[in-house]
């Protein structure tokens, strides 16, 4: 969500806990068009709070646009590449919405709402505008019909604050301090809907940690008072930097780095989550990418250093020829290991293939791993 | 508030310098430690490698982010500090006790040009 305030010294917008972050001292930039907390004490800190008690990071820069009407399924079917039809009211499904080649618009979260025909998609801050407007493009022609799908599209992104509490901890969290019972009940990927002060409260048991977790979805006001209430409790507050570690050793993609209109889910080796025995938008170039195969491919690659592949290194053959770059890099926290995602040359793709990275002036052998670096900890 | 040792001579890029029997001994700042918060790598050249003034000779890392060290002198490198290759956290606990690299300068001339404890307060603003 946002304030859409713009702030003096550029064109950035506020979240609602904005304030909170500048009074606890937080180190903060921009990004995604929010000034948003990189780090309250230090990246590492925060990161082991969430992998070892638990953690809370402000997401209200997240975009949330609610989609309800007669066709709002069937429209929603035909842009996002998982399958809703026969999903349940109560749970969340990961996927993407794809351009005619197969290029990723942005990838998302849809929530099946408990009445009938609504539906919530969540979507990357960076790409609110463009998403809203390629779902509204998309809603003017049903080629079923001709006409326009009979459903109603609003971008309530300014009215809804998030916060994700994650880690082992975190439900004896929501339960104890924020009184949410019901959490308890919900398995990964699921929701229920709570009050807040006689507001909507959406408790969602979904991350973007590779722990168990929640996103508290409320009102702007609400957000404010369960983040007060979470800190009063000890919940460590954590800043974007240890959320993009945590996502990145938990093999999750970063839409921008890891997923773009150049980065296909196939590419990226995400195809699982796009289901062929329907139409969706990209699903002719999503197949023919399967069956052709495609150019480059993202994988894992782990180097035998502690040096730090970065995004934009390059991935070279041990002679020096160059076969693709880094898109995400870090010496893992967890695991003590350097690690990144690179998209590289499909030929050079296979598990265990040696590769080289070049960092500065030096190049460090490596070889590709599996994409999953840590082993996530999720609630069956 | 950061440290700043008086005696030392610093760079625009946040390396300081002192003179030890003729060597350059070469490291950053406290400024630049803070700057760059937990320090979990250090990327150092190898003793013989010739470097340039104004020239990165190695990079420090942090979690998030690599900065490139810039060589307040040139000469010939003697000697690097082993101990950060397995404990980089000392550049933060003492920025200017963890030197980094030790150069026979080519011209101490070349000292001239950088900033005494006084003028590189000035410039970080504290």
């Amino acid at each position: 969500m946002i304030m859409s305030e713009i702030l003096e010294n550029g064109q950035l917008s506020k979240t609602c806990l904005y304030e909170k972050h500048v009074a606890l001292g937080a180190k903060m930039s921009p990004f995604a068009g929010f000034m948003m907390p990189i780090q309250y004490s230090s990246i590492v800190e925060e990161h082991n709070a969430v992998r070892g008690k638990v953690g809370m990071f402000d997401v209200s820069h997240m975009g949330e646009i609610f989609i309800e009407g007669p066709e709002a399924e069937a429209f929603i079917n035909h842009i996002f590449t998982n399958e809703i039809r026969g999903f349940e009211p109560g749970k969340v499904l990961y996927g993407m919405m794809c351009y005619p080649d197969g290029g990723v618009v942005d990838d998302l979260l849809v929530y099946r709402e408990f009445e009938p025909e609504h539906f919530l998609l969540v979507v990357n801050a960076a790409n609110i505008a463009k998403d809203h407007e390629w779902i509204l493009a998309q809603a003017a022609l049903n080629p079923a019909t001709g006409k326009p799908y009979d459903c109603r599209i609003d971008n309530a992104s300014d009215s809804w604050g998030q916060i994700a509490v994650q880690g082992p901890d975190a439900e004896k969290t929501v339960v104890e301090v924020l009184g949410l019972k019901g959490a308890a009940e919900l398995g990964f990927y699921t929701f229920y809907d709570a009050e807040i002060n006689g507001k909507r409260l959406i408790v969602s048991r979904t991350g973007y940690t590779g722990e168990d977790g929640f996103e508290l979805y409320a009102t702007p006001e609400e957000t404010v008072r369960l983040w007060d209430e979470l800190l009063a409790a000890g919940v460590v507050p954590c800043g974007l930097g240890c959320r993009d570690t945590l996502r990145f050793e938990a093999g999750l993609p970063l839409y921008g780095d890891e997923l773009s209109a150049e980065i296909s889910p196939v590419m990226a080796g995400l195809g699982m989550f796009c289901k062929y025995d329907k139409d969706f938008i990209g699903k002719d170039a999503l197949l023919r990418q399967k069956a052709e195969g495609v150019a480059r491919k993202l994988v894992g690659i782990e180097i035998e250093d502690k040096a730090i592949p970065r995004a934009g290194y390059p991935v070279e053959l041990e002679d020096g020829t160059s076969v693709g770059v880094v898109t995400t890099g870090y010496h893992s926290i967890s695991l003590d290991r350097s690690i990144c995602f690179a998209l590289v040359d499909s030929r050079f793709a296979a598990l265990e293939t040696p590769l080289w990275i070049r960092i500065r002036k030096r190049v460090f052998p490596g070889k590709v791993v599996k994409k999953r670096f840590y082993q996530t900890n999720y609630k069956k | 508030m950061s440290k700043i040792m008086e005696g030392l001579l610093y760079s625009e890029s946040h390396e300081w310098v002192k003179v030890e029997d003729g060597l350059a001994v070469i490291g950053v700042s406290d400024f630049a430690q803070k700057e760059m918060g937990e320090i979990t790598y250090v990327d150092m050249p190898e003793v013989d490698d010739e470097i340039g003034k104004g020239e990165t000779f190695g990079a420090l890392e942090s979690v998030k982010a690599a900065s490139d060290l810039y060589s307040p002198v040139s000469g010939v490198v003697v000697e690097v500090n082993e101990e950060l290759q397995d404990a980089p956290e000392k550049v933060n606990e003492d920025a200017f006790e963890n030197w980094i690299i030790k150069v026979r300068m080519n011209d101490e001339g070349e000292l001239a040009d950088l900033m005494d404890a006084a003028a590189y307060k000035a410039m970080i603003g504290e």
